[in-house]
């Protein structure tokens, strides 16, 4: 049934997002907040508004019961989670299920699967999505060890068939490495985990991030092409395209192919986010993992092909047929978002709430900016650092960069530190430029100085 | 009698992680520089350090309170 009262539960600028996409749809909206986001333009922006804890997200935004109580009690029939807190609870999904209400996204089921990696992982590989080559299961002998890395291929990643969190990983890049950290690495796990097992996987050395945005509605599903966020610091995207400049059209293809027929074999619902990495070199491609929600980077998408994404996904929610096929999707010119946080990047990027004293903003055909800030307001230091995402279309790359250095002088948050002298540089910088870039770059750049303080 | 003072606004913890011991009990010693507390702000930890040596009186906020910029957090005796 499609869906009438929806109530928010996030914040932020995501929060705003939403209202639009469900105040167009002509959706009357119930924005939830803690006490401490009482004066945040969501709240301002929607038709209701219901408290639903302190400050603390633990108590207010992550707390099952009280957002479940709070969609009871103003008789909302569905719940659109954003993204972060809780878009990936599967109890939560099921809680809602209990009440009668519907959840923006994919079923408890589908959330639970493709959460937990091994499982994403042959979910992938039964679709026919190119996975890590790895050994297939644990490897006693360092002759076993060798065998196995002659059919996967040099540079090989050990690591510890009982370990995680990156502890005791080595990259052999050949035989005679192998086999002398082999035995290195049998030790080491056998010492912290009790378990010499080891485990081979492929080592994709500098690797691009490439995502797949889809759509499903539970028998069908597209793709609306991918999307390059290679630019990161300690694991957080800061600056995001689309498309993948790097791509030629077949890998592009494939890969969004492929895609599709994961989304498909698993019956999705809603808006879902393959994440690769993508090794320039040889052109492979390997799936990592699925996001099972709207992603922060998605305005790039909806700019390269045209669709409201968030209004999509709201529409497969209420039961709805998803309203274009694939040959209705189409891509044009290339789209840059970068993310303004309120961080010092001058100071190791040290958070810096406070106060908005005045607020400019750029305008002009193909920019775009999604925030929820308004002048006077105080941002609270208790959630993530995200004050807004700048968004630049234009007919190609070097236009959407030189757009972007236009929309970023017109920008002016006054009485809080931003990330906006770290995108001015980016934007800039020869390598960036020249797409020369990938998910290790932006750490040794910074370390090496290349920012500097304007004068 | 010194008060450590909250360097910026977020949310106090008097010990690194539930189940941990507190940083400081009454009665212990303190060097400068000794961390005191912790502060949760937008996502990102930082250690509160005490400047001044002396003896741990008292810690002025809750363990997990909302706290402002500049907030009274704890007290040392010179």
């Amino acid at each position: 049934m499609a869906i009438k009262r929806l109530l928010i539960a996030n914040r932020g600028e995501i929060a705003v997002r939403i209202i639009r996409a469900a105040k167009s749809m002509g959706i009357h909206t119930i924005q939830a907040h803690s006490e401490a986001d009482a004066d945040m333009l969501a709240v301002r922006q929607a038709d209701e508004a219901v408290c639903i804890g302190p400050a603390q997200a633990v108590l207010s935004y992550l707390n099952v019961e009280a957002v479940v109580a709070a969609a009871k009690e103003t008789k909302a029939d569905a719940v659109h989670p954003g993204y972060g807190f809780m878009a990936e609870n599967a109890g939560f999904v099921r809680a809602l299920e209990e009440a009668g209400i519907t959840f923006v996204g994919p079923s408890a089921d589908t959330i639970d699967r493709m959460g937990d990696k091994v499982a994403a992982r042959q979910a992938a590989e039964a679709a026919g999505v190119p996975v890590v080559p790895g050994s297939k299961g644990r490897l006693e002998t360092v002759d076993d060890a060798v065998s196995v890395a002659a059919d996967l291929g040099y540079p090989v990643m050990i690591k510890a068939a009982a370990g995680g969190g990156g502890k005791g990983i080595r990259i052999a890049d050949t035989e005679a490495d192998l086999r002398k950290m082999a035995p290195q690495a049998q030790a080491e796990a056998k010492a912290a985990f009790g378990d010499g097992g080891l485990y081979l996987e492929r080592a994709i050395q500098l690797p691009r991030h490439i995502e797949v945005q889809i759509m499903g509605d539970g028998t069908d599903a597209v793709h609306y092409f991918e999307r390059e966020c290679s630019m990161q610091r300690r694991r957080q995207k800061v600056w995001e395209e689309a498309g993948a400049a790097c791509l030629d059209e077949a890998t592009r293809q494939h890969l969004c192919d492929t895609a599709v027929s994961l989304a498909k074999a698993v019956g999705y619902v809603g808006a879902g986010t393959l994440e690769y990495l993508y090794d320039s070199t040889t052109k492979e491609f390997f799936f990592i993992e699925m996001n099972t929600r709207i992603q922060v980077e998605h305005p790039v998408t909806e700019m390269l092909t045209g669709t409201d994404l968030v209004q999509e996904m709201i529409h497969v929610a209420g039961g709805g047929k998803l309203r274009q096929s694939q040959e209705d999707i189409t891509r044009s010119g290339h789209a840059i978002e970068v993310r303004l946080n309120a961080e010092d990047p001058m100071m190791q990027f040290l958070p810096f709430p406070g106060q908005v004293s005045s607020l400019k903003l750029p305008e002009g055909d193909g920019i775009r900016f999604d925030h929820f800030l308004y002048e006077d307001y105080q941002v609270p230091p208790f959630y993530d650092s995200l004050l807004g995402k700048l968004i630049v279309h234009a007919e190609d790359r070097d236009a959407a960069i030189a757009l972007m250095i236009t929309a970023l002088e017109g920008l002016e948050i006054g009485g809080l530190k931003t990330t906006k002298p770290l995108h001015l540089a980016l934007a800039h910088d020869p390598a960036v430029r020249a797409d020369d870039f990938h998910t290790q770059w932006l750490e040794p750049w910074l370390a090496a100085g290349n920012l500097k303080p304007t004068p | 009698m010194t008060q450590v003072l909250s360097p910026v606004p977020g949310t106090f913890y008097t010990q690194s992680a539930p189940g941990e011991p507190l940083y400081k009990q009454p009665g212990d010693a303190v060097a400068a520089g000794d961390t005191v507390g912790l502060i949760e702000v937008m996502k990102t930890f930082i250690d509160v350090k005490a400047e001044t040596a002396g003896t741990f009186k008292s810690y002025l906020a809750e363990d997990g309170a909302a706290i402002g910029a500049g907030a009274p957090l704890a007290e040392i005796e010179d």
